[in-house]
């Protein structure tokens, strides 16, 4: 048994040890809004955060996560849309979507650890994740949109 | 094709309750309309309830925001709002329930421009009909009864009601002749409104394909034969049988199946699989020897496409000739979400959950896969994490039926990103050879082209969803398929030369050839299609003509659009913004193009600054005119992401060949634009309220000969090949 706490919440799961965190949560737990883009760190779609550290779930074994926290896109907003979450809506942000909750995950590491980032310091937060559909203009204007100009 | 109301519209009362417009959408459904007194297979469907204002809409949603654009077409003219409808995706059975309604697929930038007229018309009959319902009531005229934020009222007495309280009422009523449409003036069209499906997509709530889950369902993961067109001679399942989560090892005729309980136990159970290949007549294929035979190929005849004067004669008679040649690689979709299906099968029913562009192609192929008929058979289209002409092929819900037949209980196939990028369908690569000749002033006379290419519309016309197929498809299934499908798609094989035929630029003597090959690559859709390297090659060769006579290549190319002044509108509008001609800060340098797609006009100028041989693009404008833009917030979208699509492919992308396989594995070695190389992009519209045309398509094709055009400028270097690469 692996435990860790998930968007808050206890889990308990019973799964080999090395089985990577993405496919504990997608086949195991039911979270699907982390998603698989790569399977090999490439490509960002599967990141969440790990005690707040932006983290690739594909390449994350479970078992490194015992006793630690675990938040999805699911759990970002705690109940609530997280501030960048609604200026991804005001600015129509998304065109399919899918590489989306893994960008917001990105971008919320980000302003954790820098609140008003400058705009090379967002480009650099957010180069490892990929958008097939070309939303990168979008998604900076959003990242600033939410920070709110420096104090 | 121009149908009229009646054959594209039926009214009645709603199963529930209400007033439930059913509507036909002519180019995703078998358009019998046009012959007159066919049976009616509506598509979509407006439904107004007590309980609130259904939309149904007949195309898929792959992020371009035709849900929203569609939403807005109808809400315009039934007087509500576009938040007061609920828009749901089209998976309605009865959608599909007539056989001939085989070809429900988005695709072809066609959706705006074909659905314009059929969801206006089915917002205004529905109005109408309520209004009908409201005078009946009231006892009142007809023409006092104002349709308005989803109510109708009636000034003089003061009554008023509400849509869910006529709506049964207006079931009942006559079908207006011909309900009145605005034609300016719109409340909703033309307005900058947001996605109605944006908040599934940024909440993790969103089902995608590979996000479905059945009851029972095993995951599958298919080990395939790096060669296209190999097949399994042997393989030894007892070992990979015997790991944890491994429920069966299947042969199917695309490869061989693991089936497990998660997808993890299927991905270690295929990578432990060990499986001997018969390769088949594909095991030489090598991109070295391809473009060897595509440059001998370019000597050849071909098929004329185009001959204006005589470009042979007029090119041995030019004071100045210039000559080129220009090469696209194969390149991969690489959508985000890699492809999936899942897959129910039983002796009477099939159920089918897939991220497709082609949900009629899918229930095509699962009716001659399961023997079931077509009322047996639903497919759900899930959100689909990206479609640029992938999702048009069904590859993968074939696989998830062999394998859920295979196995006796649901399936769902979970392609590795890996597979992704070995078993695409690609868009073909391609040689152009160019010839222009100038006269003493500088005035093009000749210009000749020939373009050798891999036709992805192969023989026929009705082949042309059939060539999207897996190779193992049975030719019975291709050819329905195909059939069916080549009505709506409506083009015959000039996806290999479209753009290149319908050069714009007055030249005297024009000779446009298409020089067919085949090597045996499996070749698809690509957004933009043949567009997306016509342009390249027009785009850069007119530019090469341009600094020959000495001429500014903005200038050059705007004298000879006499003849096409929509392409020249939106040249000079992109050419305006860009401040092309003013001074640019030290070190960068600007290139410009223009090309006609999908019936709208696009033009790109891009800004770099090159160090070394890195090509950093800081500025890019693009400009489109595709009549009346619907939603511009939407069209921006598609422009802003036209252009990091365009970038990635000219910078950064192909897929090459060796030994019969795919060279490439993952975006390590077949990499997408990231966010620090993303130039800051300015999107510009040519105002129009002409018939919306191509939107989510036309701002691909220029941006790789702008892109090329200002390396020229900044490096003197003509770069021919993509993707681009300087020397060194």
């Amino acid at each position: 048994m692996i435990s860790f706490t998930l968007n808050g919440k206890p889990v308990q799961v019973d799964v080999p040890g090395r089985m990577p965190l993405l496919w504990v949560l997608r086949d195991v737990l039911g979270a699907t809004g982390t998603k698989l883009g790569c399977g090999a760190g490439l490509c960002g779609a599967c990141t969440v955060h790990v005690d707040g550290q932006a983290t690739r779930s594909c390449l994350t074994d479970v078992d490194s996560v015992e006793g630690r926290s675990v938040t999805t896109i699911e759990g970002l907003g705690r109940g609530r849309l997280h501030v960048l979450q609604e200026a991804w809506l005001e600015l129509d942000v998304a065109q399919c979507g899918y590489c989306q909750p893994g960008q917001l995950m990105s971008a919320a590491a980000l302003l954790d650890a820098k609140p008003h980032p400058t705009d090379t310091e967002i480009d650099e937060a957010l180069s490892g994740n990929l958008c097939r559909c070309g939303t990168y203009p979008r998604i900076r204007a959003a990242v600033r949109r939410a920070a709110g100009p420096a104090p | 094709m121009s149908l009229t109301r009646r054959q594209f519209l039926k009214v009645g009362a709603a199963v529930g309750g209400g007033l439930l417009v059913e509507i036909h959408a002519p180019r995703t459904a078998r358009a019998d309309a046009g012959k007159g007194g066919g049976t009616f297979t509506p598509n979509a469907f407006l439904r107004i309830a007590p309980d609130g204002i259904t939309f149904v809409c007949p195309e898929v949603e792959m992020g371009q925001g035709i849900q929203t654009g569609l939403a807005m077409l109808v809400a315009e003219e039934l007087e509500v709002g576009l938040e007061d409808m609920r828009v749901i995706a089209s998976p309605a059975d009865r959608a599909y329930d007539n056989p001939e309604n085989l070809v429900q697929l988005t695709g072809g930038s066609a959706s705006v421009k074909a659905d314009f007229e059929p969801m206006r018309l089915a917002g205004a009959t529905a109005r109408d009909m309520l209004r009908s319902a409201a005078s009946r009531r009231w006892g009142v005229p007809f023409a006092e009864c104002v349709a308005s934020n989803g109510a109708i009222v009636h000034a003089a007495t003061g009554k008023r009601a509400t849509y869910g309280e006529l709506a049964d009422e207006a079931a009942r009523s006559g079908v207006p002749r011909r309900p009145r449409l605005r034609s300016e003036g719109f409340r909703i069209i033309g307005k900058p409104l947001r996605r109605v499906d944006a908040r599934p997509r940024i909440d993790g709530s969103g089902v995608f394909g590979i996000d479905v889950r059945v009851p029972g369902m095993l995951v599958a993961a298919i080990v395939r034969c790096p060669v296209p067109g190999g097949t399994v001679k042997g393989f030894d399942a007892a070992p990979v049988k015997a790991m944890p989560g491994i429920v069966d090892v299947v042969r199917i005729p695309a490869g061989v199946a693991v089936l497990a309980r998660d997808t993890w136990s299927a991905r270690n159970g295929a990578d432990a699989l060990r499986v001997t290949w018969d390769e088949g007549p594909n095991a030489g294929l090598d991109s070295v020897s391809l473009l060897a035979a595509y440059r001998e190929a370019a000597a050849g005849e071909g098929k004329g496409v185009r001959s204006d004067g005589d470009a042979a004669k007029a090119l041995a008679g030019a004071a100045r000739r210039v000559e080129a040649s220009y090469h696209a690689p194969f390149l991969a979709h690489a959508t985000l979400e890699p492809q999936n299906a899942t897959a129910l099968v039983t002796g009477s029913r099939c159920e089918v959950w897939a991220p497709t562009q082609a949900p009629g192609v899918a229930k095509e192929i699962a009716r001659q896969l399961t023997g079931l008929g077509s009322d047996q058979i639903v497919i759900h289209t899930t959100l689909v994490g990206g479609g640029f002409g992938r999702r048009l092929a069904q590859d993968y819900v074939a696989e998830a039926i062999w394998c859920a037949k295979a196995a006796g209980t649901p399936v769902k196939v979970a392609w590795s990103r890996e597979d992704d990028f070995r078993h695409d369908v690609y868009r073909p690569a391609a040689l152009h050879v160019m010839r222009g000749g100038l006269a003493a002033d500088g005035a093009p006379v000749a210009w000749e082209h020939r373009v050798v290419t891999q036709s992805i519309m192969k023989q026929f016309v009705p082949d042309v969803v059939a060539a999207t197929l897996p190779f193992w498809v049975p030719t019975g299934v291709k050819r329905t398929a195909g059939n069916v499908a080549s009505y709506f798609m409506g083009r015959s094989d000039d996806a290999a030369f479209e753009g290149a035929d319908q050069v714009p630029y007055a030249v005297p003597n024009v000779s446009v050839r298409f020089i067919a090959q085949d090597q045996g690559v499996p070749v698809g859709f690509w957004r933009a299609v043949g567009h997306s390297h016509t342009a390249f090659a027009v785009e850069s060769f007119v530019d090469e003509l341009a600094h020959a006579a000495g001429k500014d290549p903005y200038l050059f190319r705007k004298g000879l659009l006499g003849g096409a002044p929509r392409n020249r509108e939106v040249l000079d509008l992109v050419a305006t913004k860009a401040g092309w001609g003013a001074t640019l800060p030290p070190g960068r340098f600007r290139g410009i193009a223009q090309h006609a797609s999908f019936d709208s006009f696009a033009a790109a100028v891009v800004e770099v600054e090159v160090e070394g041989k890195s090509i950093r693009v800081r500025r890019v404008v693009i400009a489109l005119d595709c009549g009346l833009a619907v939603n511009p917030n939407l069209v921006a979208a598609q422009l802003e992401g036209s252009v990091v699509f365009g970038l990635g492919a000219a910078l950064k992308q192909e897929i090459t060949w060796k030994k019969g396989r795919v060279e490439q594995s993952n975006f390590n070695d077949f990499d997408l634009l990231r966010m620090d190389e993303c130039p800051s992009i300015e999107t510009h519209l040519v105002p129009g309220n002409g018939p919306p045309t191509g939107v989510g398509e036309p701002g691909v094709p220029p941006i790789a000969p702008a892109l090329a055009n200002a390396v020229f400028a900044a490096t003197g270097q003509r770069l021919r090949s993509l993707p681009l690469r300087l020397p060194g």
